[in-house]
């Protein structure tokens, strides 16, 4: 079995797989269960000034595939609605009991210096390893100037970040609010502030469904919806782009990343530490079937590692980011086509809908003399777009296969039909 | 209880929110339980959707199977119930009827990707039923009234498809039933355990709400109505009468009391409640190879008796009863035994039992006997060796093979008439195939009295 422990912000933790702060985490009960069950660490559920929120009944949205799955969950829960003493005694108890467990305290005030600085001390005083800034939560907290309020002003950032580096003397995550128009503001102000890390996606801003019986969005609350936070495995492919611009821009690749945004399989994982993340939290995929998830992913990366070779984290941390590049750096001249094992075939037809409807007419359908149909490929129409390799409900039926060429790689920049080109001489 | 109903009982006690049906320990409840939301929802998300999909080629009456699935994998049954119905107005009964494993879900693809087919009769059912089970209205409108009227004889799966359609189409329809109720073979012939709470009369019912169909019972051809008349009196009509008469075995004794037709046996059943009143044999000889045959011998094993032996002159191969029906029989307990031919009725005051000789196939391949006997006692023989044309109230039409001839577009030699299901050539005695056949008659008779 591979080695899985893990440095994150100076913090060394078992596996990379830690709770994220969220309903999962909300007190000692919870966390004993899921240290037991094997996760790395916890980022304790938000914690805020006393007195503490009120919560509303009904508090989850769901989105289902067709078969009543899960693929995203939205909530309208606030922060920690226990007092804070409860939290911070149940905290030290976790600590002594659980010592190489790592805590995390995620916490959230109004944008005053005194409220940060002081909650923050209070917090790092019940011994967690560091302190996580919740400046994410889009619904509740937001209206009372808190939350993605403070996260979407890249000015309110940094300054909230200086604030608690200022204050205390342990690690500080700032989380990020993906309801922005570009995340790299944002990780820039936190760098700026002294954060060691950053922490991204919070969750989503959403309305998930419609009661259409009665037309209201939910989750109901007496005839009323509001939006939400949508997590869970469809925000993944946002998270990873967000994840992945800031390890590679110049400016903002010294942070350290804690990946969140719907990590479900060990795989997940794997791709979000590939793309930049250091270590990784988990919450959706955990609300959805309880903590023993956590056997997946801390046996399926680590099985992973030990077929690749990989004796550490570290050697596949950020290994997929030099190969994440601006489109206008591709290479125009590459060419890939679609090929059609026969004996795979179950003749569904799928791929040849999907081409003749909305591609590029590039797979025909014809009826085989012994009956049947057989689907082929015209080399000359398919652009290599992967429809038909994506759609194919039948693994390795369909293979993308690149064309042999002589042509040097071009880019859009150096081609001749850009009007805008660079010239080459 | 068998196995197979001790199976389907815990099956259909576990299902949350299921169709009700006939939990009755009586050996006729529903052979296929039907399925509940959940069953549904899981199974129509197994479905691949195909694009031209073989399943779709594998009907007769060309279902839009992959559409219908779709609708009832987003939450709209009754939508999925109209594209049944839109192609084969009794898909109620076919998907409780039909032989599915050897029609669309032979040919679904999932065969190939897993080896196993998607269960859209299961699938179809649960879309029908969910349509019937609500207070709506006939889903389908009538054309403008065209003020033509067809007449058709009997009111079975052809005869009621092609009211259906044609009412449809505008005209007005006087269906003509030798028997007391409608459905034919729906209401008379399939076994009970395929056609629970009175099914084929529901169906019938639901048919007729598309209005402009009158239906006389007790209005036999050749006996209380005939063709000339009914052509002197309608602008067309369309026979759909089956089969009336069955095969006789060619042995002395064959009207020996006990002896009987095994279509008799049933439709007597099918008309006996309960079905505990139903007398059958202790020791019951069924010969024959198809799906009359199995429903038969396992009706006869259901309703008590004790020793069941089916008799065929041939090996399982050539049976043509379904691998389905034929691992039916043999579950239910009844003993299988092929390669033997009647020879003889043993009686003796009573019936004994039959005499039967070993059979094989020569050189060139006929099937001969080999002169070795052996005996089965029995005190009920029932014959599935097939049905045949009761010719003679059928003058005028030309008839090859036992069959009414017809053209392309079903008209037979006699002009202004037109047939099918069981009684013309359309391939196989099935439910499926004569709504088919009833379906493009009607769009047959359609075109020719707008030509007319």
């Amino acid at each position: 079995m591979a080695d899985l422990s893990c440095k994150i912000a100076g913090i060394d933790s078992l596996n990379p797989f830690w709770l994220a702060s969220a309903p999962p985490t909300d007190k000692k009960y919870n966390v004993v269960r899921a240290f037991e069950a094997g996760w790395g660490g916890v980022v304790w559920k938000t914690l805020g000034i006393d007195p503490p929120v009120v919560n509303v009944s009904s508090r989850y949205g769901a989105h289902h595939d067709q078969n009543r799955r899960l693929l995203g969950i939205n909530n309208i829960e606030l922060i920690s609605d226990r007092p804070l003493a409860t939290n911070l005694q149940e905290i030290r108890e976790c600590r002594k009991e659980y010592p190489d467990h790592v805590i995390i305290g995620s916490m959230m005030a109004p944008i005053e210096e005194r409220a940060w600085k002081d909650l923050a001390q209070q917090i790092a005083e019940s011994g967690v390893h560091g302190l996580e800034l919740n400046l994410g939560c889009p619904h509740g907290m937001c209206e009372r100037g808190m939350g993605s309020a403070i996260g979407q002003v890249p000015e309110m950032v940094e300054q909230v970040t200086r604030w608690v580096k200022d204050a205390v003397d342990i690690p500080v995550f700032t989380k990020l609010t993906p309801n922005i128009t570009n995340i790299l503001w944002s990780a820039e102000a936190a760098l700026k502030g002294g954060a060691d890390a950053v922490s991204l996606i919070n969750t989503v801003n959403s309305i998930v469904s419609v009661d259409i019986d009665n037309m209201i969005p939910e989750p109901v609350v007496d005839g009323k919806g509001t939006h939400g936070g949508y997590c869970g495995s469809a925000v993944k492919p946002i998270a990873l782009n967000m994840v992945a611009e800031i390890a590679r821009t110049p400016e903002t690749r010294d942070l350290e990343i804690s990946g969140i945004g719907g990590i479900t399989t060990w795989k997940d994982a794997v791709e979000f530490m590939a793309l930049g993340s250091n270590a990784v939290q988990v919450c959706t995929a955990a609300m959805i079937y309880g903590f023993r998830v956590v056997d997946d992913l801390i046996d399926g990366m680590s099985q992973w590692m030990d077929d690749k070779g990989y004796t550490s984290v570290e050697q596949f941390t950020r290994a997929a980011v030099p190969q994440v590049s601006d489109w206008n750096e591709l290479n125009m001249n590459f060419d890939t086509k679609a090929v059609i094992n026969p004996d795979n075939c179950i003749e569904c037809g799928r791929c040849h809908i999907a081409c003749e409807d909305t591609s590029h007419q590039a797979i025909t359908m014809t009826d085989k003399p012994e009956g049947g149909r057989l689907f082929e490929v015209v080399d000359e129409e398919c652009v290599g777009c992967n429809l038909c390799y994506h759609i194919c409900p039948v693994p390795d039926c369909i293979t993308m296969e690149p064309v042999k060429t002589d042509k040097p790689p071009m880019t859009w920049p150096e081609h001749p039909l850009n009007p805008m080109r660079v010239a080459a001489e | 209880m068998t196995t197979l109903q001790a199976k389907q009982a815990s099956k259909s006690g576990a299902v949350h929110g299921g169709a009700g049906h006939n939990d009755a320990d009586d050996g006729f409840s529903d052979l296929h339980p039907a399925y509940s939301t959940l069953q549904a929802m899981a199974e129509s998300n197994r479905c691949l959707y195909c694009y031209d999909a073989p399943c779709v080629t594998a009907c007769p009456t060309s279902i839009d199977i992959p559409s219908f699935i779709r609708k009832i994998s987003t939450g709209n049954p009754d939508g999925a119930a109209k594209t049944i119905l839109s192609a084969n107005i009794m898909g109620g009964t076919c998907a409780r009827a039909c032989p599915t494993e050897v029609l669309c879900e032979e040919a679904c693809v999932r065969n190939v990707a897993e080896d196993t087919a998607v269960e859209i009769g299961s699938l179809q059912r649960y879309a029908v039923d969910h349509l019937m089970a609500r207070d709506l209205p006939h889903p389908f409108k009538r054309a403008p009234k065209t003020g033509k009227t067809i007449a058709v004889v009997g009111a079975g799966p052809a005869g009621l498809s092609c009211a259906h359609r044609a009412a449809m189409l505008g005209h007005d329809v006087v269906v003509f039933e030798a028997k007391p109720k409608p459905g034919g073979l729906n209401e008379y012939g399939l076994a009970a355990y395929k056609m629970t709470n009175d099914f084929a009369q529901r169906e019938v019912e639901f048919l007729l709400g598309i209005g402009g169909i009158e239906i006389e019972y007790n209005k036999a051809l050749g006996k209380d109505i005939n063709l000339a008349d009914l052509k002197a009196k309608y602008d067309a009509v369309f026979v759909g009468v089956g089969l009336g008469s069955t095969n006789d075995l060619g042995l002395k004794g064959e009207d020996f009391p006990g002896v009987d037709d095994a279509i008799n046996f049933i439709e007597k059943l099918r008309q006996t409640e309960p079905k505990s009143d139903m007398p059958v044999g202790n020791n019951v000889i069924v010969i024959g190879g198809g799906n009359t045959a199995i429903d038969a011998a396992v009706q006869a094993k259901r309703l008590g008796a004790e020793e069941v032996t089916l008799v065929y002159r041939r090996g399982a191969e050539n049976m043509s009863a379904t691998e389905f029906e034929q691992d039916l029989a043999k579950t239910n307990g009844v003993v299988v035994r092929y390669w033997a031919k009647p020879v003889a009725i043993k009686a003796n005051g009573k019936l004994m039992g039959m005499e039967f000789e070993k059979t094989e196939l020569d050189a060139n391949g006929k099937l001969v006997g080999t002169g070795e006997t052996f005996e089965v006692r029995a005190d009920q023989i029932l014959k599935a060796i097939g049905q045949k044309i009761k010719t003679d109230d059928l003058a005028g039409m030309e008839i090859t093979g036992g069959k009414i001839v017809v053209d392309k577009n079903y008209q037979t030699t006699a002009p202004g008439v037109f047939a099918g299901g069981d009684c013309i050539k359309s391939g196989e005695d099935l439910t499926v195939q004569s709504v088919e056949d009833g379906k493009q008659a009607a769009i047959a008779i359609d075109a020719f009295l707008k030509s007319a």
